[in-house]
């Protein structure tokens, strides 16, 4: 059964570099640069996802708490740069 | 409206509790005691920055409608991954923006209820406008726009509304 | 590793649920790169933020439950998180969007 489980963690593993890659290209091309914002969204997403999955295969926590801190740090800056393309600026005076 | 800051949300002091303990990994005597701390403390900035609180007046309907919610992104997940892959040929996939007329007025409503339509892919929220009475979505797949609207009225807008107004 | 005492009620669920997981938030990245339009590229990358990865948080909630024989549930903190700001972003990234559209149509 080992086996099962370790070609389904390797497989979801490939997607979310597979999906990296893809958000990565995206990022490069974007022609715009809100396409670039969603780009790096999608791209801090999948890499906390990886690291999952990495927490997984060696069952220890560190990889949480990785992953928590990406998703908090990644929230906030996607937030400041749409705020930033809207505005002109990120903390209104 | 209720003066600033008299009542501490019950809900947020014991989402803050248990989010607390979790982070930790404990249930130490001293660890309780110190997220309750915390969690009085900063529920009691928060309702000083946020004088408007929400009030639950209908829990089963919630309940009701977080499974419909749950239901809906399921589902939404597998069309849009078929749209993206190229499976629907038998029609040419159009997307476009839908203004739909709103009845809900309550602020906390509307939040809830533009959380729901983001989350489900296939619908993104984009404007409100300023009297809040049309919302306008963006639609990835906008094949029946009656469809579209009367699923978001009874679906999702009359719950909420029963919710908390 | 030490998947050597793993249960089988514990694999067989995992294993579908990250597969599934795995497919979804790839098919939604190559949403982004495929599709036309900003407006339209929006809509993929959400699938990865919900149901891919409330899959993979199952899973992994599921594999640390059998292995550490206590129920674990911290990861519910982080489909939590990603849960309550993906909208959030989502909703910035399209008004600022559609701000730049009608400004650059006004110019």
């Amino acid at each position: 059964m080992t086996v099962v489980f370790d070609c389904a963690v390797w497989f979801a593993s490939l997607c979310f570099v597979l999906a990296m890659l893809c958000a990565l290209l995206r990022l490069f091309r974007g022609p715009s640069a809100q396409d670039r914002i969603l780009a790096l969204d999608t791209f801090y997403i999948n890499g906390m996802l990886s690291l999952l999955m990495l927490g997984i295969r060696s069952t220890s926590t560190v990889y949480f708490e990785m992953a928590l801190l990406i998703a908090l740090f990644g929230f906030v800056s996607s937030v400041a740069l749409a705020k930033f393309l809207l505005r002109g600026e990120v903390i209104e005076p | 409206m209720r003066p600033v800051g008299r009542r501490l949300p019950p809900l947020l002091v014991l989402g803050l509790v248990v989010m607390w303990l979790l982070l930790n990994q404990s249930l130490a005597p001293g660890q309780i005691v110190l997220g309750i701390l915390l969690a009085v403390g900063l529920s009691w900035a928060a309702a000083t920055l946020r004088p408007l609180q929400p009030r639950v007046r209908n829990a089963g309907t919630a309940i009701k409608l977080i499974l419909v919610v749950l239901r809906d992104i399921v589902r939404s997940n597998f069309a849009v991954a078929r749209i993206v892959l190229g499976l629907v040929r038998d029609r040419e996939v159009r997307a476009g923006f839908l203004e739909i007329p709103l009845d809900m007025r309550d602020p906390h409503g509307l939040a809830w209820l533009s959380t729901i339509i983001t989350s489900t892919p296939g619908t993104v929220w984009v404007d409100l406008s300023p009297d809040s009475t049309r919302l306008t979505l963006h639609v990835l797949d906008l094949m029946d726009e009656e469809a579209w609207i009367r699923h978001i009225k009874t679906h999702y807008e009359q719950p909420l509304m029963r919710i908390f107004e | 590793m030490t998947e050597a005492e793993l249960p089988l009620w514990a694999t067989i669920p995992a294993a579908v649920l990250l597969v599934t997981g795995g497919l979804l938030t790839l098919i939604g990245s190559i949403g982004l790169l495929r599709l036309k339009d900003f407006y339209s590229r929006m809509h993929p990358p959400t699938m990865g933020m919900t149901l891919g990865s409330g899959c993979v948080l199952i899973a992994s909630m599921i594999i640390s439950t059998a292995i550490l024989h206590k129920p674990v549930i911290h990861e519910l903190l982080i489909t939590l998180f990603v849960v309550i700001t993906s909208p959030v972003t989502a909703m910035l990234l399209m008004r600022a969007a559609a701000y730049r559209d009608r400004a650059r149509s006004q110019r």
